[in-house]
């Protein structure tokens, strides 16, 4: 029941704002709240209110074997706590603009978190693909229409890709629910019985594989990323960075682990070797992005090349850290593009060389911006640091070799993240342009984001307690032989 | 009893730096040194407690208050450990680490960062005291990496600077490059041990003979860390860089404290470096040449702050040449006696150059120690200490360790003596250039010289009484007492075989002696002349200079060559990946592709009827034919 909610609330004042012209954006914002009460409500006491107000399984069309089936395991509900989380901020963080047809703009992200809930919430394959492209459809328009320079080029690549990558995973499912037994299913669980062989799984690994891979992305699929990100209004790359990529990131943990760990067992190295050369690809890149938002895409690049090597690792650490490290990235990433973007409205610039001595400007903004960047390099007692540390033991358990490579990211890491720092915030001050700190929606949004990198860094418990029990899980299903490890 | 609470000593300081951090900008400039040096002292206290406590009793204790990291079997707690080693670091860190609050409430009071300044101070005594008083490694790593970003910060404290910030960044770059090996270390630890937890790893090591791969590979690679943070070669060109910072910064994190960090690393994990000779070959030898090859740059640097950090890094090369003979207490003993002095040395730099206006170059001082003599008379006592003057602290702790690496390696030994001529050289050549001669600043400097506040005075006597007593803590057999930090460290041996005590004759003892001796008498004699007696240069002409003043003066071209072999390689790299890779190769295959299929699509645009039922039909048929070839591939094979 609260499952439903989740997804209906957000779509029906989706609705209602395409019919309101004016206050559309202050009932989307409202929702938005009531949905991330409800969230946490789920979260902090799924295991108490029972199935009845968690899970939802009603036949839909049942002549295909497709039914409504949601329920949250601990690593949905991570994920659904992220996406509920930040898309209140993310909502106020576009408030300043002032965009046209604003109505529209709200709901169309408001759409987009039926669709995100959904996908995170699905236990039906069927269902899960119908909200993977459902979440596609907003961000398309989103940055179509409010997005910079050289949109529509540049969103109909980002578009074609991503569902070509799509259409790989349809192939596969449709193959996976022809393989179920007797009058077939679409139901994730009856996937997970299938007995495939070899063959059929490495097939279907791939499909999986480039599907999520051009999603997350990983490396050589993610040339549509650091220009889009770029393009797309500031709303639009928080949605995309923050939240939609994760949906790739969680397709690993729904389809490839538990339904052809044979084929990652035998694929292991090869996809290792792709996600791991990503993590120093993608930092090395970095160093010398000028654009703030490019810099942060490709060490977006670089993190999630971690938490998808996390992920193929295919132990303990490297799920529980992965979890974990997907909801840091979403909180970072948030907060660094928006106040990529606060820095473009007060400067007229997110040209890293063309900014300088921003901290004496605005203290609040310098900060905010270190905790962050604290939090991005993994710095001990801030959320970055168990994450990493887990998800790089991971793959150091698989390989010492890869586990090395990707460690060079806290090298890397440092030096782009703090080069852009230096740069952007230290030395003297250009003071012909005004620079007003924080307003009330930013500066509430900022602190709130910056405490939960030092909470979560002191207790990450409060995400993996949650998440270990299905976590725990999955590496069951990945190899029934293997008993908490 | 109390060792349950000794939580509360770094998290004093912590809520200390979240109390002036917080009214950073409202607090008066008499309220932020109150909180900021209240809560050391009150860290101090607690530390002396638990000190005496342990004294009468003692037994090392685990104080674990939550589980930190879980995931899967992996549990690491967010706990503490109290005992000797812990101890002796956590008495340097809060006792030299409260002078130094003392010393900054003078030094820095005009400053319009005042708060922020003892907000940071205060988070680094936080991470120090976490750094030496985790029960795992990877609480050590929490201190570590914390101290790094305290460091980092407190280099580029003067942010406004862009060479210093960029100083700030170089030392923690340079210092992660350390980190990761660190990291890798605690990797193999875990993966080899199933723990973190030093009690359970060093119980463990006994199932390892002596020179085992694996205890080769851990060790290396945390020596890898502590070449980064003690400023090593080659990782040690961060530190003189580092000088950038307010002084009490480098007194306190670039000599006394932090740098110091991977010699207890490595004292902390004596159970493993004694299994592997192979590292503590290395170690010795890394040890031997840094302290050597620092020293000779020390000689002919301008800048008081720069002769001091080569100088910091020359005395750490020393403490590791005593690990490599397995020396560890000596180590430690030379850990504390150098905490003293070095700071000392810092606090009196900062005491000139507060004197002088900001002055640094000590060709444009001189002849200061008429109008400060409080500054210059504990300079001079720090001088001596260094340079091993008899009875003073650094006599006994340099001596010990000579005698030590004596009768490992004679060759080593030969290369530290030297580096001991060299050391009281380019002191000496400090003391008198800064303190003797004619004075060679500005008028105005001159006008304004003057002994600094009673604030920043009292910390220096109290360092310099220590400088002179600090020996006691390690007198030689010739005393006929018994070694006391030794005997106190004892118990960390404990699960040490392998530890080999040395027992220098009296006659090598004796000889020692004389050289030191000698060594201060000649030296001072011939710096005196040179530097004091005879009129310094205000500026030199480097190009006159023979090749190997150049060099020294030069710092041997290293950051250059480090710039060329690997920040330029990198930088190209990146282009190259944007440019080659990501722009020009894989977007050409994707961007390729979409022509193609633009190709196909100028044919099947006939198709194009505009009827959308046509479309959905043609998809669907799509799809399934699609599914219908897997399927039928799938069958057939």
């Amino acid at each position: 029941m609260l499952l439903i909610l989740l997804i209906f609330i957000p779509l029906l004042t989706a609705l209602l704002a395409v019919f309101t012209k004016s206050g559309a954006r202050q009932i989307i914002q409202v929702a938005s709240f009531v949905n991330l009460a409800l969230t946490i409500v789920l979260y902090t006491s799924s295991a108490k209110l029972g199935d009845n107000l968690t899970m939802v399984n009603i036949p839909w069309i049942q002549s295909f074997g497709i039914n409504f089936h949601l329920q949250a395991d601990g690593i949905s509900l991570v994920l659904l706590l992220l996406t509920n989380l930040l898309m209140p901020f993310i909502m106020w963080s576009a408030a300043s603009h002032n965009y046209k047809n604003e109505n529209i703009f709200y709901a169309l992200i408001a759409f987009m978190q039926s669709g995100l809930v959904g996908v995170f919430a699905a236990k039906d394959a069927f269902l899960f693909y119908v909200f993977y492209e459902v979440a596609l459809i907003p961000i398309f328009f989103i940055c179509a229409f409010w997005g910079g320079k050289d949109r529509i080029r540049i969103t109909m690549k980002f578009f074609i890709y991503t569902l070509a990558g799509s259409l790989f995973m349809l192939m596969a499912i449709i193959y996976l629910y022809l393989q179920t037994p007797g009058t077939h299913s679409f139901d994730m669980a009856a996937f997970y019985g299938l007995s495939l062989s070899s063959t059929e799984q490495t097939f279907i690994f791939w499909a999986f594989f480039i599907a999520f891979a051009v999603k997350i992305p990983i490396v050589p699929f993610h040339t549509w990323q650091a220009e889009t990100y770029a393009v797309a209004p500031a709303a639009g790359t928080m949605l995309l960075s923050g939240i939609m990529l994760k949906m790739g990131l969680y397709g690993i943990i729904r389809f490839i682990i538990p339904v052809v760990p044979e084929a990652l067992n035998y694929w292991q190295t090869w996809v290792l070797t792709l996600t791991v050369s990503g993590v120093v690809y993608g930092a090395i890149i970095a160093i010398r992005q000028d654009d703030i938002k490019a810099l942060f895409a490709y060490s977006s690049l670089s993190h999630v090349g971690l938490i998808a090597s996390g992920l193929f690792s295919a132990n303990a650490q490297g799920f529980q850290g992965a979890v974990l490290q997907m909801f840091n990235h979403g909180i970072s990433v948030t907060a660094f593009f928006w106040m990529a973007d606060i820095i473009e409205q007060r400067t007229g610039t997110r040209m890293i060389s063309e900014l300088s001595g921003i901290a004496t400007r605005s203290r609040q903004l310098a900060i905010v911006f270190m905790i962050m960047m604290l939090g991005a390099i993994g710095i001990p007692l801030t959320n970055g640091f168990v994450g990493e540390f887990l998800l790089l033991f991971s793959v150091f358990k698989v390989s010492i070799i890869a586990g090395a490579i990707a460690a060079t990211t806290i090298i890397l890491g440092a030096t782009y993240m703090l080069r852009m720092y230096r740069n952007i915030f230290y030395g003297t001050a250009d003071t012909t342009h005004p620079f007003s700190t924080f307003n009330k929606r930013e500066a509430i949004s900022m602190y709130v984001m910056a405490a939960l990198v030092l909470i979560l860094g002191i207790y990450p418990s409060l995400i993996t307690s949650v998440s270990s029990d299905a976590a725990s899980g999955l590496l069951q299903l990945f190899n029934p032989a293997y008993s908490v490890r | 009893m109390f060792t349950q609470l000794i939580w509360l000593v770094p998290l004093i300081p912590f809520i200390g730096f979240v109390i002036n951090g917080l009214g950073f900008g409202k607090f008066s400039k008499s309220t932020v040194p109150i909180i900021g040096t209240g809560s050391i002292a009150l860290s101090f206290i607690l530390t002396v407690i638990a000190f005496f406590e342990y004294n009468a009793a003692p037994q090392s204790h685990t104080v674990t208050l939550f589980d930190w990291i879980v995931a899967g079997n992996m549990h690491i707690g967010f706990s503490f450990l109290v005992d000797a080693l812990t101890l002796n670091m956590m008495l340097i860190v809060t006792g030299i680490g409260l002078a130094i609050h003392i010393y900054s409430a003078g030094y820095m009071h005009d400053d319009e960062g005042f708060g922020k300044f003892f907000a940071y101070l205060n988070l680094f005594i936080f991470s120090m005291l976490i750094l030496v008083m985790g029960s795992n490694y990877v609480m050590m790593y929490i201190g570590w990496e914390g101290v790094g970003i305290c460091s980092y910060l407190l280099i580029g404290f003067w942010y406004k600077n862009k060479d210093y910030t960029a100083a700030g960044n170089k030392a923690f770059i340079m210092n992660r490059i350390g980190d990761f090996g660190f990291l890798l270390g605690i990797y193999l630890i875990y993966t080899n041990f199933g723990s973190v937890e030093y009690s359970d790893v060093f119980s463990r090591a006994s199932f390892y003979s002596t020179g085992d791969g694996v205890i080769v590979a851990i060790t290396l690679l945390l020596f890898v860390g502590a070449m980064g943070k003690s400023a090593q070669i080659p990782l040690y060109t961060w530190l003189p860089d580092a000088m950038a910072g307010p002084t009490p910064v480098s007194a306190l994190i670039h000599a006394a404290t932090m740098v110091t960090a991977g010699v207890y690393m490595i004292v902390r994990s004596n159970v493993l470096y004694s299994l592997s000779p192979i590292t503590l070959s290395v170690v010795l030898a890394v040890g031997v040449i840094t302290a050597l090859w620092s020293a000779l740059i020390a000689l002919t640097q301008n800048d008081i702050k720069k002769v001091l950090a080569y100088s910091t890094v020359s005395q750490l090369g020393y403490m590791f040449a005593a690990i490599g003979v397995q020396a560890y207490s000596t180590a430690m003993f030379h850990v504390t006696t150098h905490a003293f002095f070095k700071a000392l040395l810092f606090l009196g730099a900062g005491s000139v150059i507060h004197a002088m206006s900001g002055e640094q170059n000590m060709r444009l001082m001189g002849n200061l120690r008429k109008k400060l003599p409080l500054t210059y008379r504990t300079m001079l006592i720090a001088t001596l200490a260094i340079s091993g003057f008899p009875f003073l602290s650094g006599f006994f702790s340099k001596d010990e360790i000579l005698l030590n690496v004596w009768s490992n390696s004679p060759f080593m030994a030969i290369l530290l003596a030297l580096t001991a001529v060299l050391t009281a050289i380019y002191m000496f050549r400090l003391l008198f250039m800064t303190f003797y001669g004619q004075f060679r600043g500005t008028h105005e400097q001159e006008h304004h010289l003057h002994e600094s506040p009673k604030v920043m005075t009292y910390p220096l006597i109290v360092l310099a009484v220590l400088s002179v007593i600090g020996g006691a803590l390690g007198l030689p057999h010739i005393f006929g007492v018994p070694h006391f930090l030794d005997h106190f460290l004892r118990p960390i041996y404990a699960m040490n075989p392998r530890l080999i005590g040395h027992d220098p004759s009296m006659t090598a003892e004796i000889l020692v002696w004389i050289f030191s001796i000698a060594t201060i008498a000649i030296v001072g004699h011939f710096t005196y002349r040179a530097f004091a007696l005879t009129a310094v240069d205000k500026h030199i002409n480097i190009e006159k200079k023979s090749i190997w003043y150049k060099l020294s003066y030069q710092k041997f071209y290293v950051d250059e060559f480090y710039d060329k072999v690997i920040v330029k390689p990198i930088l190209f790299l990146s282009d190259g990946f944007a440019k080659w890779i990501d722009r020009f190769f894989i977007d050409g295959v994707v961007n390729g592709s979409g022509q193609l299929a633009m190709l196909f699509s100028s044919i099947v645009r006939q198709a194009q009827t505009g009827n959308i039922g046509f479309y959905v039909i043609v998809m669907v048929a799509g799809i399934a034919l699609t599914v219908f070839i897997v399927v039928f591939k799938f069958f057939v094979i």
